[in-house]
Parts: C-alpha cells; structure tokens; sequence
C-alpha cells in the first residue's frame, strides 16, 4: 500500500507544479512562497527570525494555507473532472487513494514550511554573520517540524470531510476558507464577546504559561484530533459511496 | 490465476437509485475472449452495469461474475484483472500523454523498462508517440479518446470494459480501433465488453449484443441470432415510373407490405413475414413500371434494435 500511496503523492504532487498549465510558472509560485517566507521575512526580522516563540505559531500555521487549495483540488476537483471515477476504477485500495491524496498535501504544505525553515536559517546566517553560527533553539525546532506537521494532517483531513459534501472544487475551498477564517476570527471574537477581566485573566494565564507543557498538551490534542479524523475519513472514503457521490 | 470459459456472468442483477429502478434483473453472459457489445438508449443502464461489474456499486439483488471472481468480495482482484474507459476519459488534463499513462502504469506496477516498452507499443500504434510531451488538456477529442483507450489496455488486462470508445473518433481512427480490439480478441484472448450507441460498430464489431431498455435486458445473442428473430425482409426497386403515388398506395394497402416509400427516386419496401419479393415486382410490372433491378436486403442490428425498442414501448 505504501508503494501505492507514493504514486498518487507523486502524481498529485506532479499536477500542482502544472497547475497553471506549465511546469515554468508552477514552479515559478512555488519558488515565489518560499523566498518570502525563506528569504524575506527572516531578512526583515533578522536573527529574531530564529529565536522568537512567535515564529513557531507562524511555521505551523503556514501550511494550512497551502494545503487548503491542494486538498479541495485532489478530491472535490478530481471528481469534478471526472478522474476520479477512473482512479476509482483501479486496482488501487480506497485506503491507499485517500492516504495518497492526504500524504500529498500534507507533503506539499508541509515541505514546503520546512524547506522555508531551513532557507530561513541560511538567510539569517548569511544576512548576519557577526552574530556567529545561529540556528532555531532545538526545542522551539522540534515544536516548529511538530506542530506544523500536525496541523497540517489536520487541515488535510478536514479538507477531504469538506471536499467530500462539496459538489465542486471551487465550492470546497470556499468552505475550507470559511472553516479558516473561522479558526482565525475566533480568538479576536473572544476577545470582544468575554468580560474584561476574563480576558485579562487569559492574557495573565497564557504570559505565565509553562510553555514545553502547553505545547505536550496541545500537540497530544492534535494527535488525537488527527487519528479520530483520520479513522472516519477511512470509514466515509468508499468507492460504492463514492459513486453514488 | 484460473481460467474461465465464461468471463462475465450475470444472473438477475437488480439496482435502484430511490424510486429510479436502473437495473431490472438483467442476466447474460460473456464467454472468454470474444467481444460483447451492450446496446441501448441513454439511460437504459448501460453505465450501471459496467459500475457494478467492476466492484464500484453493490447490486440490491442478483449476483454477477466477473473472471470467476465477485466484484463486491474480490473487488480488488477484479479491478486488478480488468481495464476501463468510462463514461469520460479520465485524463489528467494538465498532464502530458507520457505523464497520464506513466502514472497508470506504477498503478499497475508494471515494472520500469516493461512500463517504458508498454507506453511506447502503445502511444504508437494510436499515432501519438511524437506527441507524447504535449499536455492532454490541448487535446481535440478523439486524440483523448485514443489515449484513454491506450490506458484502459496499459497492463494488459485479460477483461476490458470500454463505455462508448469510438465516441469523438473519426471513421479512420474507430476502423483502427475496431480492428484492434478485435485482435486483442481472437489473439490474446481478451475479453472486450462495451457499450454502443453505433449499431453499425456493435454489428461489425461484437460476437454477442445485448439490448438494454430501462434497465431491461429485451435481447441477447450473436447479431445474426437478433436478425433471425425478425423474419421481416427489406426490398429495394430501381427503375422509372415508380413514383406514382397511386401505385404506392396500392402498395401499402396490400397485406404482405409492411411499408412502402420513395427514397430517393427508388422504392423500398418492408415487406412482412412469408411475402414473396417476386409476386411484388410482378404486381409493379403490370401496373406500368419499369423496373431495372431488384435488391433484397437482410435486417440490419439497427432495424433489429428499433423494432425491439418499439415493442417494449408497447
């Protein structure tokens, strides 16, 4: 099955490069998210870049936004371009197609943070060179590799739950943005909707936090998060449901 | 893996889609390495056949066969055997030619050098090896359509399933097709069921037809066992002075005539069963026609299928 997954990574992978019809100015997009998010802003932040907690809320939530279209694309668009039928039609399992087609997101997003949090390392290191050789504190590191990859999962089955009731890929991707914005707005309404004192109770709880212990605690979450929807996206994703679909 | 006589077997397979009922226990079979050709209107169920032959709908009830296996508990090993083109090609568009049955050939692990050597042999004997590089998606129709076809045969499947394959292809490029899917037939004993709306195609083409009418099986058989069932016989009479319309009234009032009509200054004539042609021409001669020559056709499939169509209307 593992052999099998890596040909639809690798071939969902190969249609997002020709996503806008040659391999030129796919690539050419690519390279444009990774050198501002490899090049730029650790430039405009300096060695900050590497030793900010903040950063690490960015990384893990930079490749939600990419993952969004490619999920919504390799599900809700295949079948409304009438390949998936086809793809069902195979000798591949349902579990291998849907693993794939997860892997595949998770594998674009995903790389593409952390090809940008290496990039990041280098360009701060050229960019400063008197401060010596600098690299990410190793535990705000492995929570940036961790967390994004964690998310990411998350958001790509998410997707494929929401690409699986949309009838287009367009209209699977405006919910997915919806479920976004949603996730995003919902700390800015809290701070609206509580008390003041609540919110500065929060602000107190979260200055004071121990911070290696949230992060146990919320990555254990995820993990949770994930299996659970990972398990019922296995059990929905059905050719003979599929179809009917 | 055993070999059959019998590839696809069918026995009072039903499905319904809510109140719709697609499939009303249709049974038949397909014997190994010959062409079967299914036959019908849109929406006779055609497409939901084929679907649950290759595992990708339950049936509500009946069973089928496919290569010996059931497509529901072994669906996997019966997909693994077989080769489809659906309703649509099921190209990816923004993938060239060489990238859409290279990815198909890992699906099918088909090993490297042997993938490479497929693809090639293929893309070939379609005419579109030089145009391999190019992104499908700038493709006319019929250039589709052929590398669809080439797909669904990558692995060599011993069972094809092909939904309308000629559709958007020109009559030189449906004669290729035809004539390979016939080789495939009688050379490597790959069994071919497909689905038709070209009568002509099914009848040059396929060793058995079903007909199929709102997911009702009304005939299956050899094309020529379909023909005999209708022992109707057309006549075609060249000449002059045919085209009175007396003449053809009095023709259409007499019992053994079916129909007869003026096509294109010649006259045809479905005569009914029993009707000497003979007594006809004498019938014209003596009413002032000249006649130079006579042809006495055989049913076509399509006069077959028509005729069948008009009963189950009734």
């Amino acid at each position: 099955m593992i052999q099998d997954m890596w040909t639809i990574i690798r071939k969902d992978i190969r249609e997002i490069v020709f996503n806008r019809g040659t391999a030129r100015s796919g690539l050419l997009s690519i390279l444009v998210v990774i050198g501002l998010i490899g090049v730029y802003l650790p430039l405009q932040t300096g060695p900050e870049w590497l030793t900010n907690p903040v950063s690490m809320v960015s990384w893990a939530w930079l490749p939600v936004f990419l993952v969004v279209s490619v999920v919504t694309d390799a599900i809700a668009g295949e079948r409304e371009r009438h390949t998936l039928e086809t793809l069902l039609a195979s000798r591949l399992s349902d579990r291998a197609i849907l693993l794939g087609k997860i892997g595949a997101a998770v594998s674009y997003g995903w790389g593409m943070a952390m090809i940008g949090v290496l990039l990041g390392v280098v360009t701060v290191n050229i960019a400063h060179p008197e401060e010596g050789l600098l690299f990410y504190q190793p535990g705000l590191f492995l929570g940036m590799v961790v967390f994004s990859f964690l998310v990411t999962l998350l958001m790509s089955t998410i997707g494929v739950f929401v690409s699986l009731h949309a009838p287009t890929a367009r209209v699977a991707y405006q919910r997915m943005s919806f479920v976004m914005l949603g996730l995003f707005l919902a700390p800015t309404i809290l701070v609206q909707v509580l008390p003041a004192e609540n919110v500065a109770a929060v602000g107190a709880f979260l200055r004071n936090i121990n911070l290696p212990l949230a992060a146990g605690i919320g990555g254990a979450l995820l993990v949770v998060a994930d299996i659970v929807l990972i398990t019922l996206a296995l059990a929905r994703f059905q050719r003979t449901r599929l179809i009917l679909d | 893996m055993e070999t059959n006589a019998i590839a696809v077997k069918v026995e009072n397979l039903s499905r319904s889609f809510g109140s719709i009922e697609a499939l009303k226990g249709i049974s038949f079979e397909i014997p190994t390495g010959t062409v079967f050709g299914l036959l019908g209107p849109n929406g006779s169920g055609k497409t939901t056949t084929i679907r649950l032959l290759l595992g990708l709908l339950e049936a509500d009830s009946g069973r089928a066969e496919v290569l010996g296996m059931d497509p529901i508990r072994q669906g996997g090993a019966v997909r693994e055997a077989c080769g489809a083109l659906l309703e649509h090609t099921g190209l990816y568009e923004r993938l060239t030619a060489l990238d859409n049955l290279e990815f198909y050939g890992q699906v099918w692990h088909l090993p490297k050098a042997e993938r490479a050597a497929r693809i090639e042999e293929l893309l070939n004997s379609i005419g579109l090896w030089e145009r391999r590089k190019e992104v499908v998606g700038g493709w006319s129709r019929g250039m589709k359509q052929k590398l669809a076809v080439a797909r669904a045969l990558l692995h060599r499947p011993r069972l094809v399933f092909l939904d309308e394959p000629t559709a958007g292809l020109d009559p030189v490029a449906s004669a290729a097709l035809r004539e390979d899917l016939l080789r495939l037939a009688e050379q490597s004993g790959v069994t071919v069921f497909l689905t038709t709306h070209n009568l002509a195609e099914a009848e040059k083409l396929c060793a058995r037809v079903g007909v199929l009418r709102e997911g009702r099986l009304l005939a299956v058989g050899a094309p020529e066992e379909l023909r005999g069932r209708t022992s109707a016989q057309r006549v075609e009479i060249y000449g002059r002075k045919l085209d009175s319309e007396t003449m053809l009234a009095q023709l259409n009032a007499l019992p053994e005539v079916a129909a007869a009509r003026l096509v294109n200054q010649h006259l045809v004539m479905d005569l009914k069963e029993n009707a000497d042609a003979a007594d006809l021409v004498r019938f014209l001669v003596m009413r002032g026609a000249d006649v130079d020559e006579v042809r006495k056709s055989g049913t076509s499939l399509e006069e077959v299928f028509l005729a069948l169509m008009e009963e189950e209307k009734k």
